[in-house]
């Protein structure tokens, strides 16, 4: 192992970890204020990848320009996962807000089982994989020259630091983002004091839920769309989020990149090649240990519960 | 405000009688037994048998998630390890051809260690996680679930017992009705029995308020630990059960899908409820059994979805579950002087004061 | 009031189900299905059951068999060899079936199969290439029979294939979720090293799996003359274009788990190899028919291997009926176990006394979209 590959390895770590970011901070977000693990956030993520594969499959046909189409095919994705995340909060959530969090969290992985199966269904997607257009592909997947990346890398990268970069300048610059610390922060009294929370709940589902489908567009590129995609995808961004300290955005993006790094070294250098299978438990030991370690996280604030 | 002594209790019989009339129950299982092998078409037979494996599941996942109020996604790991424990052993045996003619003692021996396998895994699982709550919780177990399906996924074999990782292992039918629902009525009684005992009130007190609890002198972390282990006991020997029944063990069967079923049981009958989840269990391996004769709907496309919509209107409409906290036969009147303003017993609100 | 409406129910549902009859009448013969039409390998099953619907129009639109129609109960098993007992329990002795048509993996197919033993129903198995699925511990099961080759015939055809090749140093990754991989893995590793090869890496993955960059580098340094990936199509569809960028350029071969309209439509694919069952473009009469015929009927759609073998598993049982003259399932199954010589769309199929279909083997190359049959292997 020459000291190229090891940097290659980690190139490659960073560009899936990036993605890992996108998701994880959904899961971040909604976390922050509702205390909630939004199981279906995973399947937002496929849903994503899925528009997206449509609208590229339709424009391909008419010979659209590639820059057109991932223009159309990022908008779309977004927008309309945006209004599936609007959606899945306002009637399945909204109306259980003030039931136990175990009733939310059931909620959650019903939403979850009833997108994962609706787009089996074969008029919806279908369960087998399917792959984006070549003209899109062949674009994206090119090197750029240097570590084997491609620029799909060098847009993942790009991609989610300047979403974290603009998700940041929201919360800490913005009207909006005051009013999601204080909800985050205690949300019975930000209520009081006059905040819209029922508003500020959406906007962080509508933004998460559009970051995922982002992450979904990329992956879907990068590799293909099948309805299961997001389960294991989800997973392992949540555990990203966790591992940054949940609730805390710069900790999603930490987290992720430092997921996708350990995963990729596991598999290339550190696990012998008979054991690569293992390389899958990684994620939840690294899980469990940050759980025991530090529970609130890398960077994330430790709460202290209070009687 | 409910307190724990205005919760009804059963202490209707004393405790040797109740010992009675299970070990009754359990004799009165072998004339069925017999009955159902000659009479009843096995395909019924073998529902049953679903239904008794997914009652012992949901009831012990009852005590964890319910009674004691620890939200644990990660019980089909623990599934999974007595349905190895008890497979691999069977599988052993029958490969030395020493399995025929003993199988009852292969399963009196074989069932209760697969389940003391996983009560040592739940040992192991539990001391550290149990310091975390709720949600942190429900992902580590979920984490520690996923570990150990991976781990079983590529184990070829263990000194000289073969495992076969992801081909799956083929063991030996030997399990029948009698043998599922003896363990049915061991695994009820049990859980009744400690949630309507002396003790039974501190698991119902680590649910109820952790910090109060601990302020009255529970060892909140001894009971947490003690009923995951019990809880995980029981999912162990539901595991050597249906690995003994079911000709094959997958370790995708034992999948964070399972676990979420499982979950779902105990959430429809009512967390807390014994009877409520029991119901819950029949219902719902039942109910996916009885969409499956509705063919000519092209409905076995469908089936799933129409679980996971039901699974949500299910949550908004009622989202206590069948039967709420009440078992069966309590009458609204029995909760009604506990019950002021809504619910028996004051539920955490999803967003508590941080 | 409630309660008592409550008890009702479940008293309706637990007697309805419990009086449940086997529905085989004089008018039609009833077969059971069961596939995974959802779950983690749905993809698989809805193809076979695509494959069988057609073979069943087909067969009751012309009279069906012995002047009867045929109807087939599909149940799906969710990709969960549990289930799979499940429903085959349900098939078998509550809808009373003739026959048995499933599973397309070979864990469901073991599961299922113990239920057609323990009960003396037929079953035969479109796809499922295990050898214990047929076989166990050296004794044939009576009741269970394929209409596939198993992955040790596969494996060693794959690796004699590869010698033939000229190929020296080849590199292999397996997928450790699946039996399937790890059997044509060991099979081809024997039969390779035997003849002379080498095997330079042993690579592996998980199903859950989309980043394979980092074992395809490390093959990259091993400078393999090839490399054996005996995966399904969809892992397939990853490994290829990121063996490109990686820059591993050396050619891929595999198994029949590549079968897929989108394998052979990958850019990277091209000059890959892969064994398989049958070739769509393949100009005999069976073929061209069932290519034609299955396009017509889903929407344009070239099928799979999946689709082929679930189309000759219904002509078979069908075949086997007609010629045991009843649809008896004694009768059925000394049938099946005379096939002989069958026209099928994925080849002349005979059942030996393994109850294996013999059959042979072609190796594909893929090329411009397509996959063009390079050699064939008879059967041994």
């Amino acid at each position: 192992m020459t000291a190229h590959d090891l940097v290659q390895q980690l190139v490659y770590g960073l560009s899936v970890g990036a993605t890992y970011a996108l998701i994880a901070l959904g899961y971040t977000m909604v976390y922050g204020t509702l205390r909630l693990i939004n199981f279906a956030h995973g399947d937002v993520y496929m849903v994503g990848a899925v528009v997206g594969f449509y609208l590229a499959t339709w424009m391909a046909e008419r010979g659209t320009a590639v820059w057109l189409m991932l223009l159309v095919v990022f908008a779309g994705a977004t927008l309309a996962c945006s209004v599936l995340g609007y959606g899945i909060e306002r009637f399945a959530y909204r109306p259980l807000r003030n039931r136990p969090r175990l009733v939310l969290l059931i909620t959650a992985i019903g939403v979850s089982l009833l997108l994962e199966n609706t787009f089996q269904l074969k008029w919806v997607f279908g369960p087998t994989p399917q792959y984006y257009p070549q003209a899109i592909k062949s674009a994206l997947l090119q090197p750029v020259g240097v570590l084997g990346l491609t620029r799909l890398d060098v847009m993942s990268l790009f991609l989610s630091l300047a979403l974290v970069g603009l998700l940041t300048w929201i919360v800490l610059a913005t009207r909006t983002g005051l009013a999601l610390r204080a909800v985050s922060f205690r949300f019975d009294t930000a209520t009081l004091m006059g905040i819209n929370t029922d508003r500020i709940i959406s906007f962080t589902f509508v933004f998460g839920s559009g970051l995922a489908a982002v992450a979904g567009v990329l992956n879907a590129i990068r590799y293909q769309v099948e309805p299961l995609m997001g389960i294991m995808w989800g997973l392992k961004a949540f555990i990203a989020a966790v591992l940054g300290g949940i609730g805390s955005v710069p900790g999603a993006l930490l987290g992720g990149l430092l997921l996708g790094i350990v995963e990729t070294l596991l598999r290339g250098v550190l696990l012998p090649q008979e054991y690569t299978g293992y390389a899958d438990a990684a994620a939840f030991v690294i899980l469990i240990l940050i759980l025991l370690i530090k529970p609130s996280g890398l960077l994330g604030r430790a709460a202290k519960e209070k009687v | 405000m409910t307190t724990l002594s205005d919760l009804p209790s059963s202490r209707v019989l004393p405790a040797w009688a109740i010992n009675l009339i299970l070990l009754g129950l359990i004799a009165a299982l072998w004339p069925v037994n017999r009955l159902l092998a000659d009479q009843i078409n096995p395909y019924v037979v073998q529902v049953l048998i679903l239904v008794g494996i997914n009652v012992i599941l949901a009831t012990s996942l009852n005590l964890i998630n319910g009674i004691t109020g620890q939200f644990s996604l990660g019980h089909a790991g623990f599934m999974a390890v007595g349905a190895y424990t008890t497979g691999v052993l069977v599988n052993y045996l029958a490969a030395q051809g020493r399995l025929e003619g003993h199988e009852w003692l292969a399963l009196l021996l074989f069932l209760p260690l697969g389940g003391l396998v996983a009560a040592g895994m739940g040992l192991i699982v539990g001391i550290p996680t149990l310091r975390l709550t709720g949600d942190y919780l429900a992902i580590a177990t979920l984490g520690f679930g996923e570990i150990i399906r991976i781990i079983i996924t590529n184990t070829q074999s263990i000194g000289p017992f073969e495992v076969r990782g992801s081909q799956g292992l083929r063991v030996p039918v030997i399990s029948d009705f009698f043998w599922t629902f003896a363990w049915v009525v061991v695994c009820v009684v049990c859980v009744w029995r400690i949630a309507h005992s002396t003790k039974g009130k501190a698991f119902l007190a680590v649910r109820e308020d952790e910090i109060a609890a601990a302020a009255m002198g529970v060892n909140t972390t001894a009971y947490k630990v003690l009923a995951f282990v019990i809880g995980a006991f029981f999912a162990g020997v539901a595991g050597g059960l249906q690995a003994t029944y079911f000709f094959l063990i997958d370790p995708k069967g034992f999948g964070f899908m399972e676990s979420v079923t499982i979950v779902v049981m105990v959430v429809l009958g009512g967390s807390g409820s014994i009877t409520g989840v029991i119901l819950a269990a029949i219902l719902l391996t039942w109910l996916p059994e009885q969409l499956r004769s509705l063919q000519a709907l092209h409905v076995e496309d469908y089936r799933m979805v129409v679980y996971s919509l039901l699974l949500i209107v299910m949550m908004l409409v009622r989202p206590e579950g069948l039967l709420g906290r009440r078992e069966l036969w309590w009458t609204r009147k029995r909760l009604a002087p506990a019950a002021q303003g809504g619910s028996a017993v004051s539920l955490p609100p999803a967003n508590p004061p941080a | 009031m409630r309660r008592t409406l409550g008890w009702a129910l479940a008293a309706v549902v637990m007697i309805g189900a419990g009086c449940k009859q086997p529905t085989q009448s004089g008018s039609e013969i009833v077969l059971g299905e069961y596939a995974s039409l959802t779950g983690q390998t749905a993809s698989f099953g809805q193809s076979s059951h695509e494959g069988l619907m057609l073979a069943l129009e087909e067969i009751n639109a012309q009279g069906g068999v012995l002047g009867k129609k045929i109807r087939v109960i599909t149940e799906d098993d969710g990709s969960d060899a549990s289930q799979a007992v499940n429903v085959v329990q349900k098939l078998v002795n509550a809808d009373g079936v003739a026959a048995v048509i499933g599973e397309v993996a070979s864990k469901r197919s073991l599961a299922g199969g113990g239920v057609c033993e323990q009960y003396r129903c037929p079953m035969l198995s479109p796809a499922s290439t295990n050898p214990d699925v047929t076989v166990e511990n050296g004794k044939v099961k009576p009741y269970v029979f394929r209409i596939c080759f198993t992955d040790t015939f596969q494996g060693r055809i794959d690796g004699k294939f590869g010698l033939e090749q000229g190929w020296k140093n080849v590199a292999m990754m397996t997928n450790v979720d699946e039996d399937y991989s790890k059997g044509l893995s060991d099979s081809f590793r024997k039969a390779f090293a035997a003849g002379g090869g080498r095997i330079v890496a042993q690579e592996s993955y998980s199903g859950d799996t989309k980043d394979f960059k980092s074992q395809l580098s490390r093959i990259k340094d091993k400078n393999p003359d090839a490399v054996y990936v005996p995966g399904y199509y969809n892992e397939i569809g990853l490994i290829l274009p990121q063996a490109r960028q990686v820059g591993l350029s050396v050619p891929f071969f595999g198994g029949d788990g590549w079968d897929s309209p989108q394998t052979v439509k990958l850019p990277e694919a091209r000059g890959a190899f892969y064994s398989d069952h049958f070739s769509p473009e393949d100009p005999r009469p069976e073929v061209q028919h069932f290519v034609q015929a299955y396009r017509a009927k889903y929407g344009g759609r070239t099928p799979d291997a999946m689709a082929v073998l679930g189309y000759d598993a219904m002509r078979v049982v069908a075949d086997a009926i007609t010629r045991a003259g009843k649809a008896d399932r004694q009768a059925i199954t000394d049938a099946l176990a005379q096939t002989k010589d069958f026209p099928g769309a994925s080849g002349t199929i005979t059942i030996d006394a393994e109850h294996n279909a013999r059959k042979p083997i072609v190796i594909l190359q893929i090329k411009n979209d397509a996959a063009a049959l390079y050699k064939t292997y008879p059967p041994e």
